[in-house]
């Protein structure tokens, strides 16, 4: 059982002595996140809050990112300075209605300084992991469901070439914790990369796409909205053209999507594959993003770690030998897309340097397209918010 | 990438495992590795005197050789195994056994690839624990690394943590050169976060285990863990200290210190073997003659006395760099006017 920030702040209200307090917690980004620090805080004692503001900025050891409310009330009380480390799920700030006398905010403050003092912080929050067997492959895939009953249909997160289910740390959370629908989230590994097997067989997009109708199977997941990002943009297009899952598709979210036209970073691609120290690697994952201090050391070495597995590399290699055609895409999925009757909805970063915004061009008029700027290549954890946005319109009312 | 925590100790037996199950040729030979009498069940208790090949006899009943105590007789049969096509780990026990045998590892393994011109390869790996901390005395707790790290030919390896263990051990057997492996005796206890699937970690790539803008400390092995404690307590007096472990001593990652001590201008480096020709003169001695003009001040060397390592535990205690000492290098450089 999973829950959102929100059901961790109603769960351990109790322990907080009333249930009028809500409890804004640190977020967990990321499987192997253990804490962060808010770097600076954008909302003061006092303000209101309202549903997908911005609370506050907050540092991990990997990336920097914005904390979206998913609370509504007035601010009572902040509980940590700036520049604090804070375990996962330790309180930070505390919301309640104006009416919640003075006291009991102090006596709630005081006990949440005493959790962060003692380091007695249960860390409950975050996904839920497994994997499933999937054509022979192990699939691992992190979820997050409903306490109660789904009234909305799944949305099903597929990564880029080299990423993993992690890099849907700031999006996964906010679409499961839509207040008007509740929803269950998946975000899988694509074969060859984070806890997946490291077997990619052909390697291509049809294959890859092939692995994850397999995945909607095993999971009896009838009707998803899909969201892909890159090469997963391509896989989750392929899907939804695919005659055979006709009608299990009910709408896609493409972030900088790869095979929508024929310019792309081929130098990335091979540079990301062939790279075997921190100083090679390091130039490439520059280019991913716009504001490159979002480059950690934490994130490169955890991209190390994951491309020193044996078979990453010759996963990579077979993978890149079907995206590229010389110095060019290697595929196509706007006939795919072409045939796919649901809402299409493309979040392209103006600075994106990997599948240049330029190749957007190919959605005129079959999609909404928004060309975000201050983004490169990976919208999904620069700007969050508009990929959250996008995503709910893609889903509309479904 | 699944991961779990795990010991040093078990990162050393999943590393040999992993590389039994996947090539055959992969061999473990040394004194009492298979459990004493080379049986199973009982027999299999121990597991070596460091219990860490427990378990692979069972397994790989074949491929687990037990030997006699003769490290003259089968560390060269490792050494002439390699060279027909076995990759052998051989387990020295502990380090300071290796003068019996260092013909075979200094003039034979380490000189083969140059000697017949590249026509013969020697992969083999010794392992064997080494430094001081559990009172083992002078003859079972020396920190030997410069020696081997003194003899082109030779790789030699230092883990600093169960992630470090298994990658770099299976790098070790894949390579195609004698690798030295030393793992530390007061470290098998030590746990990690370590992948469950295979990984290796490139020979020749320091880890940069903290950044920091104030000073460089570079520490390898055991004294990895005690720059880590003396960092948390100089970012408490606000010197924002960066770590360097190099992982392997030959080859050694020079451009990462050299790189590190441009932006901080200041080193210490951290070496648990004894102060005379160690890695640390090594180390600073390439610094100086690489990168004099970014010194802000003289580099500190922390390093024991020049003595045999103590048995009594309150004399041990008193001869093994402390974070005490760390910090107290590192603030003497931080605070110099020059």
């Amino acid at each position: 059982m999973t829950t959102t920030d929100e059901d961790t702040a109603s769960t351990a209200n109790t322990d907080l002595g009333t249930d009028r307090i809500q409890r804004i917690t640190m977020p967990k980004w990321g499987l192997s996140m253990e804490s962060g620090k808010v770097t600076d805080w954008f909302v003061t004692e006092g303000d209101e809050l309202t549903h997908g503001q911005d609370i506050c900025e907050i540092d991990t050891d990997k990336i920097a990112g914005a904390l979206e409310s998913t609370w509504t009330g007035t601010v009572r009380a902040l509980v940590v300075d700036t520049m604090v480390e804070v375990p996962v799920g330790g309180t930070i700030a505390l919301v309640a209605d104006v009416d919640v006398p003075q006291e009991e905010i102090d006596a709630a403050l005081a006990q949440a300084r005493e959790q962060l003092a003692s380091g007695d912080i249960a860390d409950d929050s975050g996904p839920r992991l497994a994997t499933v067997e999937v054509n022979g492959t192990s699939i691992s895939y992190a979820v997050l469901e409903p306490d109660g009953e789904s009234t909305g249909a799944p949305v099903v997160f597929v990564h880029g070439y080299g990423g993993d289910k992690d890099s849907w740390m700031f999006v996964q959370e906010p679409i499961a914790s839509d207040v008007d629908r509740a929803r269950a989230t998946y975000a899988l590994d694509l074969p060859g990369h984070g806890s997946s097997g490291k077997v990619v067989g052909a390697g291509t997009v049809e294959s890859l796409a092939a692995t994850l109708l397999g995945f909607l199977d095993a999971l009896d997941l009838s009707t998803v909205h899909l969201v892909g990002h890159s090469m997963g943009g391509a896989v989750v297009t392929a899907v939804a053209g695919n005659p055979g899952a006709a009608g299990r598709v009910a709408s896609l979210t493409l972030i900088s999507p790869a095979g929508y036209g024929p310019e792309i970073n081929a130098d990335y691609i091979r540079g990301f594959a062939s790279a075997e120290t921190r100083r090679e690697l390091k130039p490439h994952l520059l280019q991913l993003f716009a504001d490159q201090s979002l480059v950690q050391r934490q994130l490169i070495d955890d991209l190390l770690k994951y491309k020193r597995l044996d078979g990453v590399d010759k996963a990579l290699a077979t993978l890149s030998g079907d995206l590229l055609d010389g110095d060019r895409s290697g595929i196509d999925v706007t006939a795919a897309q072409a045939s796919f009757a649901g809402p299409t909805v493309a979040v392209w970063g103006a600075q994106d340097r990997i599948v240049p915004a330029s190749n957007a061009a190919a959605l005129d008029g079959r999609a909404s397209v928004h060309l975000v700027d201050g983004a490169g290549h990976m919208a999904h954890m620069e700007k969050p918010q508009e990929v959250v946005a996008a995503i709910r319109e893609a889903i509309g009312s479904g | 990438m699944a991961t779990r925590t795990i010991s040093y100790r078990d990162a050393v037996n999943e590393a040999l495992a992993q590389e039994m199950e996947r090539d055959p040729s992969v061999i473990v030979m040394g004194e009492d590795v298979a459990g004493g009498v080379a049986g199973d069940g009982d027999d299999d208790a121990w597991g070596g005197v460091l219990g860490v090949t427990k378990g692979l006899y069972p397994r790989f009943p074949d491929r687990v050789l037990d030997t006699p105590i003769t490290e003259s007789g089968f560390i060269g049969a490792a050494v002439g195994a390699a060279t027909r096509g076995f990759r052998p780990v051989a387990e020295l026990m502990f380090v300071d056994f290796i003068g019996v045998c260092l013909d075979q590892i200094m003039n034979q393994a380490a000189k083969f690839r140059y000697m017949f011109g590249g026509k013969a390869v020697t992969p083999v790996t010794i392992r064997a624990m080494y430094g001081a901390g559990l009172s083992a005395a002078a003859q079972h707790s020396q920190a030997l690394y410069p020696v081997f790290t003194h003899l082109p030919g030779l790789k030699v390896v230092l883990p600093s943590s169960p992630y470090e263990v298994k990658g770099l051990l299976i790098q070790s057997i894949r390579d195609n050169d004698p690798v030295i492996f030393l793992e530390h005796k007061a470290m098998y206890d030590v746990t990690g976060e370590v992948p469950e699937e295979s990984y290796t970690i490139p020979f020749g790539e320091a880890n940069v285990v903290r950044e920091g803008d104030d000073v460089t400390i570079v520490a390898m092995g055991w004294m990895v863990s005690k720059a880590v404690e003396a960092a948390a307590e100089l970012a408490a007096s606000g010197i924002d200290a960066e770590i360097i472990d190099p992982r392997t001593t030959s080859p050694l990652d020079l451009d990462t210190i050299l790189e590190s001590v441009e932006k901080t201008g200041r080193l210490v480096i951290v070496d648990e073997s004894s102060p005379r020709c160690n890695m640390a003169t090594d180390i600073s001695a390439q610094v100086v003659s690489e990168a004099f003009g970014d010194l802000k001040a003289p580099i500190k060397m922390v390093s024991p006395p020049h003595v045999p390592v103590p048995f009594a535990r309150s004399l041990e205690d008193l001869y093994i760099p402390s974070p005490q000492d760390i910090v107290n290098a590192a603030k003497t450089v931080t605070d110099w006017n020059g």
